[in-house]
């Protein structure tokens, strides 16, 4: 592929795509891992959710 | 299954965790399958090979607006029916949003210099362009910056509705002004002015980026509702702390 006098252009368009979607590939990824572990931190403090407090006391 | 049964976030974790593997497994093999019929596109008799960078620019400024367009109706779901899930699709749309609207504002720079002889002009097209740009940005301040989230995420849904005002200046911007930007080609009266072997691998581009948006944008949803949840639950420690304490 014969990208002309002009690659430098095509490149650069190309990289700045991947760095920005990587990006977001990156934090959707991290951020959920992220949450999960501060979830799961809380969850063996013995911290629940409302809701799930209330479905127990229903029982 | 009722679609309001959708509304229901524990609900809708369930359904992301079974959707999320086969749309990200769609996107990549319609990206591999898209790249590759980009290689082959042939060059534009004009533009040269330059014209490969159509393929990201224009698929990036259809979702910038497709995006918005998603917030907007979050931010009706937020404003009237005042539901969480909205404003979670709502905030969780904004950072991809602004991601891709300066994917197509820096592509749009770099196809406009060996084009046009300039990486900028304040012309119409451009600059609605940027003020999209600075839109998502202020959204994003908005979410990011309010100490009380609710009020955040109502300023949030306000601005994401006036700023629907100016999806259809950049679509009309090109035919109402003079503009260095050319007209519309694909969606016209009397059919595109794209050959079919660039049209082609520009749709299935347009369709990869609109899987790309689809994927991300659940991912994020889910992380939003995760962190909601973290949020309410250290709360809830903080109150059982203090009565504790009293």
């Amino acid at each position: 592929m014969n990208l002309g006098q002009h690659a430098d252009f095509v490149i650069a368009s190309y990289a700045v795509t991947v760095f920005v979607v990587g990006a977001l590939v990156a934090w959707v990824t991290l951020d959920y891992s992220a949450q999960r572990r501060i979830l799961g931190d809380l969850e063996d403090r013995g911290v629940t959710r409302r809701s799930r407090r209330a479905g127990k006391y229903q029982r | 299954m009722p679609v309001i049964d959708l509304a229901n976030p524990t609900r809708f974790l369930g359904i992301v965790s079974r959707v999320l593997p086969w749309l990200a497994a769609a996107t990549v093999l319609v990206f591999a399958f898209g790249l590759a019929r980009v290689m082959n596109a042939p060059d534009d008799y004009q533009q040269g090979a330059t014209v490969k960078i159509m393929f990201l620019h224009v698929p990036a400024a259809w979702l910038s607006m497709m995006c918005w367009g998603v917030m907007s109706v979050s931010a009706l779901g937020t404003l009237v029916w005042r539901h969480p899930l909205a404003d979670v699709a709502g905030k969780a749309a904004a950072p991809i949003g602004a991601a891709f609207t300066f994917i197509c504002l820096i592509t749009g720079s770099l196809w406009g210099r060996p084009t046009w002889g300039t990486y900028w002009v304040w012309d119409a097209r451009l600059t609605s362009m940027l003020v999209l740009f600075l839109l998502y940005l202020g959204v994003l301040a908005l979410y990011w910056t309010a100490e009380d989230p609710g009020r955040g995420s109502r300023a949030a849904a306000i601005l994401a509705l006036v700023g629907a005002v100016n999806i259809p200046i950049i679509k009309f911007s090109v035919e109402y002004w003079n503009t260095l930007h050319q007209p519309a080609s694909l969606f016209r009266k009397g059919g595109s002015a794209i050959d079919s072997s660039i049209l082609i691998p520009l749709l299935i581009m347009a369709g990869a980026f609109t899987l790309l948006f689809f994927t991300l944008h659940l991912a994020a949803m889910r992380n939003e509702i995760l962190r909601r949840r973290v949020r309410s639950m250290r709360l809830m420690q903080a109150q059982e702390l203090a009565e504790a304490r009293s």
